[in-house]
């Protein structure tokens, strides 16, 4: 398969007054063009260093990091990110700051048109009406909502989601979630989602990378079959239940709760599973 | 609501001017212990012309100050926001700068640059204002959150990008924070001066021949036209910060 994003082999250690803190360690992640990879894991485990990573803002002491089959020595322009903190600056409108990306990337846009690009984006999240409005106007998932346009406006190769929806109510989550899937399919990305959410993670990705704890590696890997738009419903059924199950059970081995020789999805089998799903066991 | 904002303030003043008359009447003060309202009148009649050249002095060198303050102070907030290494080597020294009573150095730099009267006043004003804008300039960038930088940075954006973008404007309400504070530190020094050079111009000057020639309605009549001077350069910066940084206001 072709991957766009390909993590292989990546440690790196934070230098701290007491020494080398090692955050990565054996990290493997793969993401093809148009993927939606999730990734979980206990926190402090290392998942902000690794978007950070995929954003050129760190180079690891060792592995390597891909991206269109070249490695990645710095920041470049076709990335877009989005935190749990929107970052919003209080002293534009929501359109201004939905175009921020579009002043320093080299764009072929012109200012008319970004702008157009920008209203479409706001409409597309739900945010019509809001453009002249100032951050501080918006309640905690309207923010959200305007730091997803942000991420998206240049048109960006990758997309990276650290924790976006964490700091949110879980109503507002949800309906944030049905949002991701209604963009992903206007405005096709490949993207790269940390979240402490599981059923956040079965819900938007099609993979979920479980990492283990501190210095992390990649602990296990499950696929999540058929993309397209999903319905809140598909959360509550034996197959997400299931899925759930397993990785929260993987959880538990990175938080070193449970021994390593339960890993793997020894669950039985719940009705209605789909023929072609795969549950991969952990890599070697 | 405007005419509010404009009579509000007007009455406290006049209310506080009706007490200030009332307290010196009823005490029956000799007007060398404290003079009233009404012996400043007198006082402004007789003067004016000198209350007009000599506020000019004091306005313009305390504006110069306050500018060459704003310049270093920032150019000085922005080392040490972005370098860890020169907050640390620099603070101390600015710390203990700071510390040493400025009464102190009017002396000093008087006698330094003996004859140049001008160069001197605006030196203070400048020496006695630069500190609080470099300390808000250093702790508002310093204290800029990571992803504000890591948005820019992940794009490819310069340092400099970085700064005009969003560490600047970000730091813009603190930095006229600041400025508020400065601007009337700023009159204390180029009073100061004023004050003890020999051949001094200036308010400051105008006090101190009150002091000499025991007039003593003509040293209350400089404070008051200080304390206008101040009024007038604080609602300066206050326009200044409507307009810069008028985002940052979240109470109407």
């Amino acid at each position: 398969m072709d991957n766009l994003i390909n993590i292989k082999g990546v440690r790196h250690a934070y230098h701290t007054a007491t020494g080398p803190l090692p955050v990565l360690d054996g990290l493997d992640v793969q993401v093809p063009e148009g993927g939606f990879v999730a990734v979980v894991g206990p926190s402090g485990c290392g998942k902000s260093t690794l978007t950070r990573l995929i954003a050129g803002l760190l180079i690891p002491d060792e592995g390597t990091v891909q991206v269109h089959g070249s490695r990645i020595t710095g920041p470049r322009s076709n990335v877009g990110m989005a935190f749990q903190n929107p970052v919003l600056l209080e002293w534009r409108t929501i359109l201004e700051n939905v175009m921020l990306p579009l002043e320093i990337v080299p764009t072929k846009l012109s200012k008319a048109e970004g702008q157009a690009r920008a209203r479409k984006l706001l409409a597309l999240v739900g945010l019509e009406g809001f453009e002249a409005k100032r951050p501080s106007e918006l309640s905690g998932g309207m923010k959200q909502r305007a730091s997803l346009c942000r991420a998206l406006i240049h048109k960006p190769e990758v997309l990276i989601l650290d924790e976006p929806f964490g700091a949110l109510d879980a109503f507002t989550r949800e309906d944030l979630w049905q949002t991701m899937h209604k963009v992903k399919a206007e405005e096709p990305f490949t993207g790269v989602l940390i979240t402490h959410d599981l059923r956040e993670s079965i819900f938007l990705a099609d993979q979920v990378v479980v990492l283990s704890g501190r210095p992390a590696r990649t602990q296990f890997v499950m696929d999540i079959p058929g993309t397209g738009l999903r319905t809140l419903d598909d959360l509550y059924t034996p197959v997400a239940a299931e899925r759930l199950n397993v990785l929260r059970h993987q959880i538990e081995v990175a938080q070193g709760r449970v021994p390593a020789a339960a890993v793997g999805p020894d669950l039985p089998e719940g009705p209605g599973r789909p023929a072609n799903e795969t549950v991969t066991g952990p890599l070697s | 609501m405007k005419s509010r904002q404009i009579l509000v303030p007007l009455a406290a003043v006049a209310i506080f001017l009706i007490l200030w008359e009332a307290l010196v009447l009823v005490m029956g003060w000799p007007n060398y212990k404290m003079a009233s309202p009404s012996d400043l009148i007198p006082a402004y009649e007789k003067y004016w012309s000198l209350f007009l050249v000599m506020g000019w002095q004091t306005l313009w060198r305390t504006i110069v100050g306050l500018v060459l303050a704003v310049i270093f102070g920032v150019a000085l907030g922005m080392v040490m926001g972005f370098s860890r290494t020169m907050r640390d080597a620099l603070y101390p020294l600015l710390v203990g700068f700071n510390a040493v009573p400025k009464a102190t150095v009017v002396p000093i730099v008087a006698l330094m640059f003996v004859g140049w009267h001008d160069f001197n006043t605006v030196l203070i004003a400048f020496i006695i204002s630069f500190f609080p804008i470099a300390v808000s300039v250093s702790i508002g960038l310093s204290t800029l959150e990571p992803e504000y930088r890591d948005i820019l940075r992940s794009l490819g954006a310069s340092q400099s990008q970085v700064f005009w973008k969003i560490a600047l404007p970000k730091t813009l309400p603190e930095f006229f924070g600041a400025l508020k504070v400065a601007v009337t530190l700023a009159f204390i020094g180029t009073n100061l001066m004023e004050i003890v050079s020999p051949h001094g111009r200036g308010l400051g000057a105008l006090f101190d021949s009150g002091k000499t020639n025991s007039d003593y309605p003509l040293m209350f009549a400089v404070l008051i036209a200080l304390a206008f001077l101040g009024i007038v350069l604080y609602y300066v910066v206050v326009a200044l910060e409507k307009i810069f940084a008028g985002w940052a206001d979240r109470t109407v």
